[in-house]
């Protein structure tokens, strides 16, 4: 398995996170949709991660699954957290001047989301999409 | 010719050109969005083309700026079309819950110009006269200006007169 680190510090840093996540699922052999949903799953939550979380860094990891490949992008940030989990993954909810969709969208848009936070301690959002159809 | 950043905005006519070739970070999005009312509001133009065909991804960012942009050039008494949103980038708007509403759209600069009652310049024929339709396919030869392209969003009542720009 391989793995990157993009560090998001700056809105330059949310599109050099789309052209990290681009490359490795062009790579993967995503199909054009695939690609297009995982590049803005990922610049729905590198902006996330800016806005709200103050910066952090997501990993990118590539590896082969059957026939095809996994992308998993693991999003870090050190910022307040998320106190109600539910809420914040509820379209239309925002604390920020956004459409409310972030979280929620990009949860529609790839194969597996998972986010843990607490109050104080950040939020980590994993998210993974297989190319090819591969089981999920 | 008025640059924005990366991204030129051209005045053709009474109509606001932008064609967005580069990926956009967010201020560059804000600024293109500021750039393009004041355009607006210097030239009275009736119309904003927008032609994102180069952009392979519309997050909930762009997006609320494209719809914000359309809603701006509404109070400013213009018509914002955004133009050439490719598939993939469709299906993954419409998956995320933002299907652009009330944001028109045409499929290119030609139809949108021809939704806006303007004709551009390669929309005159380049076709033999006689030809039944245009090497694309789409515009018929001759047609003086028919308003609009059958696949253009229209919702508006159509603009009796066509106008010359060139």
């Amino acid at each position: 398995m391989e793995a990157r680190v993009v560090t998001i510090a700056t809105e330059l840093d949310i599109v050099r996170v789309r052209q990290a996540v681009r490359d490795v699922a062009v790579r993967g052999r995503f199909s054009l949709v695939e690609q297009t949903k995982l590049v803005t799953a990922a610049s729905e939550l590198a902006r996330n991660a800016l806005v709200h979380g103050g910066g952090g860094e997501v990993t990118v990891q590539v590896e082969p699954v059957g026939t095809g490949t996994r992308v998993r992008l693991v999003f870090v940030d050190h910022g307040p957290g998320i106190a109600d989990l539910d809420q914040a993954l509820t379209d239309g909810f925002t604390t920020g001047s956004g459409l409310g969709l972030g979280l929620g969208g990009a949860r529609r848009l790839v194969d597996e989301f998972h986010i843990e936070s607490a109050p104080g301690r950040g939020t980590t959002v994993t998210i993974s999409s297989t190319s090819g159809g591969a089981v999920r | 010719m008025r640059p924005t950043g990366a991204v030129p905005i051209l005045t053709l006519g009474d109509v606001v050109l932008v064609s967005i070739q580069v990926e956009l970070h967010d201020e560059l999005v804000l600024r293109l969005q500021q750039d393009l009312a004041q355009q607006v509001a210097d030239t009275g133009a009736r119309g904003v083309v927008i032609d994102v065909s180069a952009i392979d991804i519309v997050d909930s960012f762009l997006a609320k700026v494209l719809h914000d942009i359309s809603a701006t050039a509404a109070m400013l008494a213009s018509t914002a079309i955004v133009v050439g949103i490719r598939p993939a980038v469709a299906i993954t708007l419409v998956e995320l819950g933002l299907p652009l509403r009330g944001v028109r759209t045409a499929p290119s600069v030609n139809a949108a110009f021809a939704m806006l009652g303007v004709r551009a310049a390669s929309e005159r024929p380049h076709v033999p006269p006689g030809s039944p339709v245009s090497p694309d396919g789409r515009l018929p030869s001759g047609d003086r200006g028919r308003e609009d392209d059958p696949r253009a969003h229209d919702h508006l009542p159509r603009e009796p007169r066509v106008r010359e720009m060139w």
